[in-house]
């Protein structure tokens, strides 16, 4: 069971230019748990997440992925465990049809054409798009590039699974396709996302970061109904609960 | 041609690869080279040549009605193209007029003759380009030049141009626009702008190349990239190279049309 | 001016793609032994880019006509030569297919003069010999305006040459040349400088991007100053020994001599070219047309000049020019090099 633990020490990391973009993060994350990851466009999110797939590694502090520490050399061997799957599918698609992509992960762990095959097609079944196997990505709506991007990562069987914004450019339906589809994934999951509805939906715990630091880590349910921290790190009620909550005089 | 238009095209083109016809059917490899065959074929013939070259008409007709492509489409991208060539050849009837035919007193140069066999070979072998591509996939064109000896990373390099053509032309188009609305006349479209335009394309372009490689190493990349292997000779291609191949060189070198002008004129006498 | 199947033998053609075709061979070759992974994911992109650039217009200043820019040079000073030479042989094979621009044949000669002399010639020699690290925008400015404009009168020429061999063209070689040369040195004018307003901006936002000089953007570790003089002075010969031909008082008397050696045997081995013609209207009537068959002897034709003489004026004019160009550039290459010297 500790294989699957997430831990981050006092990590801090600054870009080539000097911006510090996390200023000493810590928390630790077990098997199984669902955690929403949430701020404004510029806390540190994304450069968070890039940190635990170590497309960047922390100047300070430790991060370590099921009891390896995260460094230039062990990264191949935790890009296994962690399945990103980033903001923009776009950028996740690049070959010429889905069923390249979604075997290109399978086949860089070595796996044989048979084994391939197999997880392609079950990633591809669990997503909803078994159809668009031959499909050439740019053909592709938002909701099914999205989808695939999805598939891409699950074929790879990751222990853990961390997303950047899922949910944007989706509309309704498919939305509400994801969230149905990551309620049913029982990976460890930790979502970063504007869409504090979806995070309440999906993550029991959530973080919220304000400029590179952690201000508040607890269930979403509480964090989330807090109008007060949540207008603190400028942030809102989730959508479906602006109207419900009724505004205690102080 | 204005963007929206073209970039409508390319999509057109694409979506009609995509079919599935006799034709779209073919092996790659085989059309890719029973095409250039044709190609080396029709202009191999001489200055003066028209007639002989009309049988090879059959070729892109074929493709074009087996493939199920609409002739409009085929022929408007022909015309667009067509102004080098002419430019070039129109100059013949004018530095070459030496009379060589007179059919019915009139009198023909030679510099006539050469220039219209110079647009019927544009015509022959344009549109036998755009009907290669017409009727066959691009990812099926990139995998059959990688199983000709085509190094791979020119091929798969291709592969990403081709994926990402679309993606980039959208984000063109909208810079377009954007442009667009915020210009008059000429003003607005000036080079400094467009330096501008193009720099932040370029920038945006080295950003999302350098977040597919991350996607890409996410996935275990490690400088192998594995271009998956579909392609199947058929009987049938081989047969359907073949026969094409042979056609071209005997409507080569024996004149069918002379034959057969000559048979009607003997059966009108 | 991208050449057209329609304009090309079969033996020009050949030649051509087996140039274009051994030059991606020898860039895969070289790029496989010293690549950066990165780099595949980013020619890719960059030519999608390039494709996508190319269908943005602007105003050409003083002529109201729209142009668009040709990418080459900007792909050699991203990507270093080789990468730059499959981009661009990669834009051009989705152009050929996709727009029909030349055709497949063509191709193979479209690559070579689109790309090997922006990322061969204009590139290493010219270019990088100029630009070192943070150079000043009116550095940048004039090494990628002779960069291109030199890139583009070579690539305009062997369309010219080209063309002129096939043998399908009864232009006159020096009027074909005024025809080209000078509309491509102003293209190569104003993309060299659109080309450095592009450098200049993006290094401004993205010094990376531009500025990388070692790895593979040099043309081979220790490319030495030898060796680059040697390829001027070759390049140098080259032209001169081309112009020279043209500027010769009787540039009509060469080419019908090429024509003549390429032509002859082809013409005498096909019976006779002229009955095939009349077989297309024998097909639509019956009697046979009133004809005359020129003798034998007149089969080589030879264009009747207009009135005016073109000849000897036009290619005084255009070896001026050309001729001009090589000085400068010679001046120019002395110069850097003793400035390189002194700093030793």
């Amino acid at each position: 069971m500790s294989h699957h633990i997430v831990e981050l020490k006092d990590v801090f990391y600054s870009y080539p230019d000097g911006t510090e973009a996390l200023k000493g993060i810590s928390f630790r994350v077990i098997h199984g748990e669902s955690v929403g990851l949430v701020g404004t466009n510029g806390a540190g999110k994304t450069t968070l997440l890039l940190n635990l797939n170590g497309h960047l590694i922390p100047a300070r502090g430790e991060i370590s992925i099921g009891e390896v520490p995260l460094s230039k050399g062990t990264r191949q061997e935790i890009r296994r465990k962690v399945g990103f799957v980033f903001q923009r599918p776009d950028d996740q698609l690049f070959m010429p049809i889905v069923y390249e992509d979604v075997a290109f992960g399978p086949i860089n762990l070595g796996l044989s054409m048979e084994k391939v095959d197999e997880r392609v097609n079950n990633a591809l079944e669990m997503v909803g798009c078994l159809h668009l196997k031959n499909r050439p990505p740019h053909r592709l709506s938002e909701g099914q590039k999205r989808s695939v991007a999805i598939a891409t990562v699950m074929a790879m069987k990751p222990d853990i699974l961390v997303m950047d914004e899922p949910g944007s450019n989706l509309d309704p339906k498919s939305r509400r396709q994801l969230i149905n589809l990551l309620k049913g994934f029982k990976h460890t999951k930790i979502i970063a996302s504007h869409d504090l509805d979806m995070i309440l939906d999906v993550c029991e715990r959530c973080i919220i970061i304000k400029d590179g630091k952690i201000v508040a880590d607890g269930s979403s349910e509480e964090l989330l109904l807090n109008e007060t921290l949540l207008e603190e790190n400028n942030l809102e009620l989730p959508l479906s609960r602006q109207y419900l909550y009724v505004k205690r005089p102080f | 041609m204005t963007f929206d238009l073209e970039f409508f095209n390319l999509g057109y083109l694409d979506t009609l690869s995509n079919k599935d016809t006799l034709v779209h059917r073919i092996d790659p490899r085989i059309k890719i080279i029973v095409s250039f065959i044709f190609i080396l074929f029709v202009v191999s013939f001489q200055k003066y040549q028209i007639s002989s070259l009309m049988p090879f008409f059959l070729y892109p007709v074929f493709l074009l009605t087996a493939g199920d492509i609409p002739f409009k489409a085929i022929a408007k991208k022909v015309i667009v193209v067509s102004p080098f060539a002419l430019f070039i050849g129109i100059f013949n009837p004018i530095f070459d007029t030496n009379v060589i035919l007179t059919p019915f007193g009139i009198p023909v140069s030679g510099g006539w003759l050469s220039f219209f066999s110079i647009i019927i070979k544009f015509v022959l072998t344009v549109s036998t380009a755009i009907l290669l591509i017409a009727v066959t996939s691009f990812p099926g064109i990139c995998e059959a030049l990688e199983r000709m000896k085509v190094p791979k990373i020119f091929v798969i390099q291709l592969l990403f141009l081709y994926r990402y053509l679309f993606v980039l032309l959208d984000e063109a188009l909208r810079m377009v626009r954007a442009r667009e609305a915020r210009s008059f006349g000429s003003r607005g479209k000036e080079i400094r702008t467009f330096i501008r335009l193009i720099s932040v394309l370029l920038i945006r372009s080295v950003e999302r190349a350098e977040r597919i490689y991350r996607a890409m190493l996410s996935r275990g990349f490690r400088g192998e990239i594995r271009v998956l292997r579909r392609l199947h000779l058929r009987y049938f291609d081989i047969v359907f190279a073949a026969v094409s191949i042979t056609m071209f060189y005997i409507l080569r070198n024996y004149d069918a049309v002379d034959l057969i002008g000559a048979t009607l004129n003997r059966l009108l006498r | 001016m991208h050449m057209a199947d329609a304009l090309l033998s079969p033996a020009v053609g050949g030649a051509m793609w087996a140039g274009s075709l051994g030059t991606i061979i020898y860039c895969a070759k070289k790029l496989r032994e010293k690549m950066d992974d990165k780099l595949i994911p980013l020619m890719g992109v960059l030519g999608a880019f390039i494709f996508a650039g190319q269908m943005i217009n602007f105003t050409i200043p003083m002529t109201g006509s729209s142009g668009h820019i040709g990418g080459g040079m900007l792909l050699a000073i991203l990507l270093g030569p080789y990468a730059a030479f499959l981009v661009i042989a990669s834009v051009l094979i989705i152009q050929a297919l996709f727009f029909a621009d030349g055709g497949l044949l063509a191709l193979g000669a479209n690559i070579w003069n689109l790309g090997i002399y922006p990322a061969f010639i204009g590139y290493p020699l010219i270019y990088r010999f100029i630009v070192r690290q943070n150079a000043s925008p009116q550095r940048i400015t004039f090494a990628a305006i002779l960069s291109v404009a030199l890139g583009l009168q070579l690539g305009s020429l062997s369309v010219v040459l080209e063309t002129k061999l096939s043998g399908i063209t009864e232009l006159p070689l020096s009027t074909f040349l005024v025809l080209m040369q000078p509309i491509h040195l102003a293209i190569g004018l104003i993309e060299g400088f659109a080309t450095a307003g592009i450098v200049i901006y993006v290094r401004k936002l993205r010094p990376d991007i531009v500025d990388d000089l070692e790895g593979v953007k040099s043309l081979s570790s220790g490319a030495s100053f030898k060796k680059v003089l040697v390829a001027m002075a070759v390049l140098a010969v080259i032209t001169g020994g081309v112009f020279s031909w043209f500027a010769s008082t009787h540039p009509d008397g060469l080419e019908w001599s090429i024509e003549k050696i390429y032509g002859k045997p082809e013409v005498t081995q096909r019976a006779n070219p002229i009955t095939e013609n009349l077989s297309k209207f024998q097909e639509k009537t019956a009697i046979l047309p009133d004809y005359s068959l020129p003798s034998k002897g007149e089969k080589d034709t030879k264009p009747s000049w207009p009135a005016v003489d073109p000849g000897t004026s036009l290619s005084g004019l255009i070896g001026g020019i050309m001729v001009l160009t090589l000085v400068v550039l010679f001046g120019i290459g002395i110069k850097v090099l003793r400035k390189h010297k002194e700093k030793m």
